[in-house]
């Protein structure tokens, strides 16, 4: 049997592996992780032919330098991703929703993610990894998942599973859609804050700060002001919570959040509009909508209708 | 024996126990937790017990708000017996100058000597009324009524793994680096998150009795050598 096997040669920005995270851990302050875009995460396992809960390399902003460095290896990446591939020494432009095969010295130069942050990279077969609690997705601050809970760093091998070396050819028409509004819902502490900074939450706009990663997404805009206590009592978190610290600035909780807080929830995205909120770029300015929680039932079941309409189609 | 259930965003429930922080209401949460837990129902991909609070995390394909409602709310706990399986967990820590980073500022806020601090905050049995924000963090309680101060203006960008702390009326571990505004007066080398060990990964559970003692330095690196 042939072994199929990469070397990174640049890590890129917070590469790590990610699947669809795990479950049931919170209360031992364990995050979710896993893909912080699902939706791309599931076309890319679908389109190199893989089962849904197969690792891929998630990647933010600049993805990896990548060589094949033994063997064949079948892949695609989703996204909105500038990349290109050495193949025999040639260099072309890759597609995103497009399966390629590449052989021994061929590369992947994962240049930049387009106005977006995460783009995946999966390969036929899947990674040659050891799950950690039922899943390969990674969380560097408790050292947890796939690669001893570490970032993929340079140098480092990857061994690839068979996948009889065949060609996949595969591909999706897919663009990345953006939304005018991210929607939320009225959060437990709702009534902490000022009439006039909830007017402002929803009507004006965010920019997102630096400091965001998949931690959470820290904004800046009008100061929400607090009416009542800047501390709770501590109590547990999900993702897309919105929290207001005594500062003001808002905090969004994302897939690999700390499991308890104590600042007062505002608001809480609503899970169809997760994947698109994580994809907003740092020094990009969102808005907010305040729906009610049957609409966002609604939405939900309309977005899975659409992911797996998608999914379908490859 | 819940208050309330509310809706978190479209996929958790808010289970509201009440305002009070004390072991008769986080009994109540933890007896929940645990009931639901061993029920296995359908759809709850999370459950996060706090002092009162329990949010339960679901999968919005299989589940939604309302139903689950009914199903928690359906849900009958007897209020008796309500504690079975204590463990008692002895940790060791070590409050050389390296490691109290806050002693000074507990000192000069509280008005006590860094002998005495040491002596009250030694002298308590802890009860841990729950686990998380970093993986295996202990929330513990109640820390000696003279000992109790707010946390750092500032909070630190990193406080280094195995740092103890106090803030309000409790006490906890940094079981990993952290960002943390506890006031930190020591810490332990006993590991308290095993990733390894997946079955049992964290050393304290809620419900849980915990008893720090002291350790000198020499001790401390010795048992830090051992993990």
């Amino acid at each position: 049997m042939q072994i199929n096997k990469i070397i990174v040669l640049r890590e890129g920005v917070n590469s790590t592996f990610q699947d669809l995270g795990r479950d049931n851990l919170y209360h031992i302050g364990l995050p979710f992780s896993g893909a912080m875009d699902k939706r791309n995460y599931l076309i890319a396992n679908k389109l190199v032919g893989n089962k849904y809960n197969e690792a891929v390399i998630e990647f933010a902003y600049q993805g990896p330098l990548i060589k094949i460095e033994n063997g064949n290896i079948n892949f695609a990446i989703t996204g909105n991703i500038k990349f290109s591939i050495k193949k025999n020494g040639k260099l072309i432009n890759g597609d995103c929703y497009k399966t390629y095969y590449l052989s021994k010295n061929d590369e992947i130069d994962i240049i930049s993610t387009n106005n977006s942050v995460y783009g995946y990279f999966a390969v036929s077969g899947g990674f040659e990894l050891k799950k950690n609690f039922g899943s390969f997705s990674t969380t560097v601050r408790a050292n947890v998942g796939a690669n001893d809970g570490n970032k993929i760093s340079k140098n480092e091998n990857f061994f690839i599973k068979d996948f009889e070396n065949k060609y996949i050819n595969k591909s999706l028409k897919y663009i990345n859609s953006k939304i005018e509004y991210i929607r939320i819902l009225k959060g437990t502490n709702f009534d902490y804050f000022l009439e006039k900074s909830i007017k402002e939450l929803t009507s004006k706009e965010f920019l997102v700060s630096k400091l965001s990663d998949r931690m959470g997404m820290r904004l800046q805009g009008p100061k929400i002001q607090n009416l009542k206590e800047t501390n709770i009592r501590s109590e547990g978190l999900i993702k897309g919570a919105i929290q207001i610290p005594a500062d003001g600035n808002p905090i969004i909780m994302l897939s690999d959040h700390g499991t308890i807080g104590g600042y007062p929830k505002i608001g809480v995205v609503i899970s169809t509009d997760y994947d698109r909120l994580v994809q907003t770029p740092s020094g990009k300015k969102i808005k907010f909508k305040l729906i009610e929680l049957k609409e966002a039932e609604k939405l939900y079941k309309l977005y899975q209708m659409e992911t797996e309409n998608l999914l379908s189609q490859i | 024996m819940i208050k309330n259930i509310s809706n978190l965003g479209d996929a958790a429930l808010y289970c509201d126990f009440g305002n009070d922080v004390d072991k008769k209401t986080n009994f109540k949460v933890i007896k929940y937790f645990e009931n639901i837990k061993k029920q296995n129902i359908e759809g709850i991909t999370n459950l996060t017990p706090s002092y009162n609070k329990l949010i339960i995390s679901f999968d919005l394909n299989v589940v939604n708000f309302t139903e689950l409602k009914k199903k928690i709310e359906d849900i009958k706990i007897s209020e008796n017996n309500i504690w079975q399986k204590q463990k008692i967990i002895k940790i060791p820590i070590c409050c050389d100058d390296e490691f109290t980073l806050d002693i000074e500022r507990l000192s000069s806020k509280l008005n006590l000597t860094k002998k005495e601090i040491l002596e009250k905050y030694f002298n308590k049995e802890y009860f841990c009324y729950m686990t998380g924000f970093i993986a295996g963090m202990p929330f513990l309680g109640d820390i000696d009524k003279k000992i109790r101060l707010e946390r750092l203006e500032t909070p630190r960008v990193k406080v280094p793994k195995g740092a103890v702390g106090i803030t309000e009326q409790f006490a906890n571990i940094y079981t990993f680096e952290s960002p943390g505004g506890w006031n930190i007066l020591g810490s332990t080398p006993t590991k308290i998150f095993d990733q390894s060990n997946e079955k049992q990964p964290t050393l304290i559970c809620p419900g849980d009795k915990v008893l720090f003692y002291e350790i000198n330095k020499k001790e401390y690196f010795k048992i830090n050598a051992n993990k």
